[in-house]
């Protein structure tokens, strides 16, 4: 499959550039390798009277993943000038976030609402807004996907899946 | 032939009619799940692994691995018809087939892809019965330090095969082994790295991981490529079928080496995807006309098919014989294997004969039962990746969440999945690889397990993993492998000095 974001585009194309991001899950890791560092101080990186310690294997995984992060945040930070490499196009990280915002209201309101609805509304709002689909269509596939994955699961496999108010009203 | 006697029982186990449904079942989940973007081998059956834990393990297992053959056979599809690789281990398999689509030869084109992943398969399943109980004979003598220095092999083959910076591949893998690291400590009892949160206490699971990670990554990645598919149509019919395998055996060649470059990625955990390539690029290199390739040249096809295939069942010995995984898709169903109360090892072979030679049985079986499914529908399923992508993207994210919450029935793995899954697309995008982090995850704690015996034996002395011939053989290949990528710097370096001395005497 060919690449488009590693081609350096024209200046007209709006794009994001490989280092900050590079440089910010760098950084990232660097702060979950102290963290596990940290922690495995807390509880004891030595030997007690029965061998090694809980931290005592932590630590040093935390040490090697601070020594792998660290140098790819330098080699970043040193080749800052010479990496014109582009993470994303403006418009790419749009569509990306045209999907991922969605998820992640997706995946709240079924903490309150269960799975069943908020699965509907998905499905529903990428099949108005981005399909362009009639009302007929998008309705109908919207309430078939989940009345599917009821039957699949908690009828054909008796495995619950989270339900909400409107189940409750319903009487499931 | 003990082996041969085995098999046969494994054929009694794998031929009864529930066993055959499940594998019918199993190859046309997975050719769908080959087909769609955003689904694939690992989440695919991560996915699908809770609806198993009430069945019968070794039915389990067949259903599970037939999914597995038919992922590896449905990437072929959209990458030949559309272009679209629908697993990472069919990229390579566009370069020829996708030309050879739109020069109109879809059809020898998908049935050399069919055939060439059977062969594959076949080869790597027949080492399978021989090398895996000579293996797992082999391996009942192991201590806790030859079974340390066997998964440091595999992690140090990791860095020592990937095309990714060095630096990348270990961090990947650390943060796996950290991940893998949080909750209650199995020796002491203690808790690691919760800092004080309830969700924290059971750690991190590797089948949220891996739904998060290559469901919804790959879904993320695949929205930047916009929304549209366009492909070539393709009918098979018996005569273009027959007409092709009847111009395969020339290639015996491709076939065999694929095989082997496939075989040895499987075992080792260089995978199925660095396998496609190696031999996609062997093929061509050993071609008499390597301009032809890229161009619709049919051993392009083959070559990265049987290569892809044979890796991913061979990827299944290290699993089944020592319990560590080749590939993130053995790791799922080595995970499967522990949920159904089964460890997986040496001793497999000894206490689970039934189990063992019906998988090995089905392998045969599967793949067969695969090759026949997929010539005869593949125009089914182009049909469905005609359905727009504005109405796939939301099922396939619903279809996550589903797997992901059923799991453990918890909202916080879901919410954990969405994590992995951003996270995910951060390491695609910026070349982290993810088999590391997920094997580690899976890894962690009995790597950590060894380890600690080995400190335990040794009185803390590192020097155990050298005590004995064997023990430091393998640590000794660890080595080399991990140190691997510092002789292309050597060479690299040393080249540069040539040309510029070269360059100082003219």
């Amino acid at each position: 499959m060919n690449e488009p974001s590693n081609l350096p585009d024209g200046p007209d194309k709006p794009a994001l550039k490989e280092r900050g991001p590079e440089l910010a899950v760098a950084a990232l890791l660097m702060l979950l390798a102290a963290l596990v560092i940290k922690d495995s101080l807390r509880i004891g990186i030595d030997w007690a009277d029965d061998g090694p310690r809980a931290g005592y294997f932590p630590f040093y995984i935390g040490l090697l993943l601070l020594a792998s992060s660290t140098t790819v945040f330098l080699s970043t930070v040193l080749r800052w000038r010479a990496n014109q490499n582009i993470f994303a196009e403006r418009e790419q990280l749009g569509t990306v976030f045209a999907m991922l915002i969605p998820m992640v209201l997706y995946v709240i309101a079924m903490v309150w609402l269960g799975i069943y609805l908020p699965s509907a509304l998905l499905v529903g709002y990428f099949m108005r807004r981005y399909g362009k689909f009639g009302w007929t269509p998008t309705l109908s596939v919207s309430i078939a996907v989940p009345v599917a994955f009821f039957i699949v699961f908690e009828r054909w496999f008796l495995v619950p899946l989270p339900k909400g108010p409107i189940e409750k009203i319903l009487g499931f | 032939m003990d082996e041969i006697n085995n098999l046969m029982h494994g054929f009694s186990v794998a031929m009864t009619l529930p066993n055959l449904v499940y594998m019918l079942v199993g190859i046309t989940l997975g050719i769908l799940i080959g087909v769609l973007p955003g689904l694939g081998g690992a989440n695919g059956i991560a996915i699908l692994l809770p609806l198993t834990f009430s069945m019968d393990p070794t039915s389990a297992i067949i259903m599970l691995s037939c999914i597995y053959w038919g992922a590896l056979f449905g990437g072929a599809i959209t990458s030949i018809l559309f272009n679209i690789p629908g697993e990472p281990w069919s990229v390579a398999t566009t370069f020829d087939g996708y030309p050879m689509a739109q020069q109109g030869r879809a059809a020898q084109a998908l049935t050399a892809a069919f055939t060439s992943s059977f062969v594959g398969a076949l080869f790597a399943v027949a080492l399978i019965t021989f090398l895996a109980p000579v293996l797992a004979k082999f391996a009942l003598n192991f201590g806790p330090a030859e079974y340390f220095a066997v998964q440091l092999l595999t992690f140090c083959s990791f860095v020592g095969m990937s095309k990714e910076p060095p630096a990348k591949v270990i961090a990947s893998m650390m943060l796996g082994f950290a991940l893998a690291a949080v909750g209650m400590d199995t020796v002491t009892g203690q808790l690691r790295m919760t800092f004080g949160f309830p969700e924290l206490l059971k750690g991190f699971d590797f089948l949220i991981a891996v739904i998060g990670l290559f469901g919804i990554g790959e879904i993320l990645l695949t929205m930047e490529e916009g929304l549209a598919f366009k492909g070539k149509s393709a009918r098979l019919n018996m005569r273009v079928v027959l007409q092709t395998w009847k111009e395969l055996p020339r290639f015996w060649m491709t076939f065999l080496r694929s095989t082997a470059v496939g075989c040895w990625m499987g075992i080792t955990p260089g995978g199925a995807t660095p396998a496609s390539f190696m031999s996609y690029g062997i093929a061509r290199r050993m071609s008499k006309e390597p301009d032809s390739f890229g161009k619709g040249q049919i051993e392009g096809v083959l070559a990265p098919e049987t290569a892809a295939h044979a890796a991913g069942t061979s990827a299944l010995l290290p699993m089944l014989t020592l319990g560590i995984p080749g590939s993130p898709t053995a790791a799922v169903l080595l995970g499967g294997l522990m949920i159904w109360g089964l460890q997986p090892g040496p001793m497999l072979f000894v206490e689970h004969k039934d189990f063992v030679w019906g998988l090995i049985a089905s392998m045969y079986l599967g793949n067969l039962v695969g090759l026949l499914v997929v010539l005869t529908t593949v125009p089914f399923w182009a049909a469905f990746l005609r359905i727009p992508f504005s109405v796939i993207a939301p099922v396939i994210v619903v279809i996550c969440a589903v797997g992901a919450y059923t799991v453990h029935s918890s909202m916080f793995d879901v919410v954990m999945m969405l994590v992995f899954g951003v996270v995910g697309y951060l390491f695609k995008k910026l070349k982290y690889p993810m088999a590391p982090m997920v094997l580690a995850l899976v890894l962690g704690d009995m790597a950590e397990a060894s380890f600690r015996q080995s400190m335990l034996l040794s009185q803390g002395s590192l020097s155990i993993f050298w005590s004995n011939p064997l023990v430091g053989s393998i640590s000794g290949l660890a080595m080399v492998l991990l140190l691997w990528p510092l002789w292309s710097v050597v060479k690299d370096f040393g080249r540069q000095r040539k040309a510029r001395q070269l360059k100082a005497r003219t």
